[in-house]
Formats: C-alpha cells, structure tokens, sequence
C-alpha cells in the first residue's frame, strides 16, 4: 500500500498545491455527502431533486480535484481512495460542511453560507499558475452560480415566512454564523497556496462577502448574526466533531469493507 | 493515416444517453480532434458530476475499437467549459420534437402547444442541465434546458 501511505502521509502535507486543492475537494465532497442524505427526503419532490442536483455537483467537483490531485502526485487516479480512505483527521473541510440537516431552514443557510464563499474561493482559483485547477474552477463556477441562487432564494422565503419558518431559519443562523469566520480565514495553507501561485487570496474579501450576506440576511425577516461571536475552527487541520465522524462511518463503510470495490 | 471526417460521423453516431435523439457531436461534448499520429478525440464533459460523462467516454471507446480505431485517444478537456451556445440549431428542433424546450434567449415555451405562458416549478429538473417548467395553458409540465 505505498500508495495511500504516500497519500496521507508526510510527503503530502510539503506540497502547498495540493494540500491547498485537497481543502476545496473535502468541502466539495462533505457538503455532496451531507445533501444525499436527503434523497428521498425532501419536503416536496421538486426540492428533493433541487438538493440531490447539489449533491451531484459537488460530488463531481470533488472528485476532479481528487483526480488531479492524485495526478500531480504520480498516482493513479482514483478518486475513490483519497474521498473514501482517509482516517478522520486527514479530511480537511471547514466545519460549516458537515453540519447536521437538522430541517430545510438550515439546509438553505448552511448551501447559501457556503455556496456564497466558495464562489470567491473559485473566482481566485481563475488565474492560478495550474491550468487544470482553473479550468475546473471556471466549470464549477457555473454551477455554484445556480446554488446561491436556489439557497438564497430560500433563506429569503423561509426568513419573511411565517412565524414559524422565521424561526427556523433564525435557529440556524444562530447555530451556523460561528462556523463562518473558519471559511475566511488566511491560515498558512491559504498563505502557502497564495505563495505558490495556487491561488489568489480570496480571504480579502470576507468584509465585502459579510456585507453581502448580511444584506440578505436582513431582507429575511430582519435576521442578524451577532456581531461578536466565537468564531469555531479547526476542520481545515483536521480537527472535527462527531459530525464529520457520522458522516464517514456511513461514506466509507463499504471500501473500508471491501477495499478497491468497485461500482 | 486516420480520416477525421470518417471519424466525425462515427462519433455523431453516439447518442447522449439522457437525452437519445441528439448525438455527441451536436450537443457540442465532441470538441474536435487533435491531430497527432494517431489523434486524440477531445471531448468535455457538460456537467461536472454528470454520470453520463464516464458512459460517453466508455461508449466512444466502444465505437472507436469497433471501426477499428483501438490507437486513437480520447481526451478530457473542461476549459473553455462547455456551453449550451454549442448546441447545434438542428439539436435544438430535435430537443423541441422530444419534449424539451431547447435553451436559448427566448422565455420558456411549452414544447407541446407551443404557449409562452408558462411557469418556472424548479431549476432543478431529471438531469444536472434541465429544469422543470409547467404550461399553464395545456397543464402539461416540461423539461427546460438550462442555459449554461
């Protein structure tokens, strides 16, 4: 197994490209696997369809940087060892990612909170110094675009509901708003990547995403996050909650189980 | 020496397996060929999680090998990323014929009785590139190809 040993390994985390990359395809592929757990149970068929479509996206997104990834590694490239392998604390996706579905109102502002940063962090990718990377950018951005739009959407009909979708969408701003500062941060795997010339820095524009997201926010009812609160971090080094936990013993079971198995 | 227009009509022989009444070739997936000895056929996937996009690859090696191409190649290509502005004109009447309203400019359209009054039920259709549409006209919900 010299492969997934050079893979999770030491040599991995010396290159900032890939380190860098391997960030954007765990959001991809945590945020995909989260919003799969909702096919079949959605409120209405329509939006059933609309969350697994995301699901879809992301999964594919993740799994071209997977690829590339493994690539520029000299690996073979399936991206199933990398998505599916890995102990916990090698996953590096933002906490926000693995939140729970805890009802549509938090599935909407969790897409919306996400979708909106990501949009950023891909329009940075634009001119990296790694064509793959920015084509696979200036592709998902397209879609990312259709994303916002739908979340958004949401968080603006649920916020300027009824009592009852206020508060439910009230609930999740208050459960979610801590993970958002984690998103933004230029930690020095963003550093390192901007170095490299993987990336522009996209963590700039925090305020100007602040701005815009609370902008909505308020049209949602008058929601406001509060202003000072702890900020929540730790995913991008591999530090995660139970969530992340669940979500792997369900993902991985069968290659855990049935190594290289094929679909 | 490997003649590209023989090529091309292999290639337009292979239907996209969402939508079978238009083939690869006019759905724009078909990018063109790169000359080489042998070439490479450059293809580009529509959707970034579209799982029709490993079935296209593994149908154009079929068709491929079968004509006796085994050495020409195929090559994945996303940038430019692709667009519904490389639909071919013909596509879009056959899209139309099949009960799809073709993507473009003009304000969704019933594909069957041909009415412009109609509603927007969810961008999220059957497949990544299609949303659903209703005709509040004829009743009859519809497939929109999403421009991209």
């Amino acid at each position: 197994m010299p492969a997934l040993e050079k893979y999770i390994g030491a040599k991995h985390t010396r290159n900032p490209h890939t380190i860098y990359m391997l960030r954007l395809a765990d959001n991809a592929l945590i945020l995909g696997q989260r919003l799969s757990e909702m096919c079949g149970h959605g409120p209405e068929m329509e939006l059933d369809m609309a969350m697994t479509n995301m699901s879809l996206d992301l999964i594919g997104q993740a799994k071209l940087l997977f690829e590339h990834i493994l690539t520029l590694e000299d690996l073979a490239p399936n991206a199933d060892v990398l998505a599916l392998t890995r102990p916990l604390e090698r996953y590096s996706n933002c906490l926000l990612v693995a939140q729970p579905n805890v009802d549509f109102a938090h599935i909407m502002l969790r897409q919306f909170l996400f979708s909106s940063m990501q949009k950023r962090q891909y329009e940075a990718l634009l001119n990296s110094n790694d064509s793959t990377l920015a084509a696979i950018a200036e592709k998902s951005l397209k879609e990312i675009a259709y994303h916002i739009r739908f979340a958004k959407g949401w968080v603006l009909r649920l916020g300027d509901g009824t009592k009852e979708s206020r508060d439910r969408m009230a609930d999740a701003l208050s459960c979610l708003w801590r993970f958002t500062g984690e998103m933004f941060t230029c930690d020095a795997r963003v550093a390192d990547a901007v170095e490299a010339g993987t990336s522009s820095d996209f963590t700039k524009t925090y305020s100007d995403w602040k701005l815009e997201v609370k902008t909505i926010l308020s049209e949602a009812g008058g929601l406001t996050p509060h202003e000072n609160t702890r900020m929540i971090m730790g995913g991008h080094f591999g530090q995660h909650d139970d969530n992340l936990g669940h979500i792997l013993s369900d993902m991985q079971f069968m290659q855990l189980s049935y190594p290289g198995l094929e679909w | 020496m490997v003649d590209n227009a023989h090529l091309l009509n292999l290639l337009a022989e292979i239907m996209d397996p969402e939508i079978p009444v238009i083939n690869i070739v006019e759905l724009g997936i078909v990018r063109g060929i790169e000359a080489a000895d042998p070439p490479n056929i450059i293809i580009t996937p529509t959707y970034v999680g579209c799982p029709a996009t490993d079935m296209i690859s593994e149908m154009i090696r079929e068709k491929l090998d079968g004509a006796g191409y085994h050495n020409v190649g195929i090559k994945n290509q996303l940038s430019p990323a692709w667009t519904t502005d490389w639909i071919s004109k013909e596509a879009h009447e056959k899209l139309r014929i099949y009960g799809i309203d073709p993507p473009g400019p003009h304000t969704a359209s019933c594909p069957r009785c041909g009415s412009a009054h109609t509603k927007l039920i969810s961008e999220f259709g059957s497949t990544p590139c299609k949303a659903l549409h209703a005709c509040k006209d004829c009743l009859e919900p519809f497939d929109r190809f999403k421009c991209h």
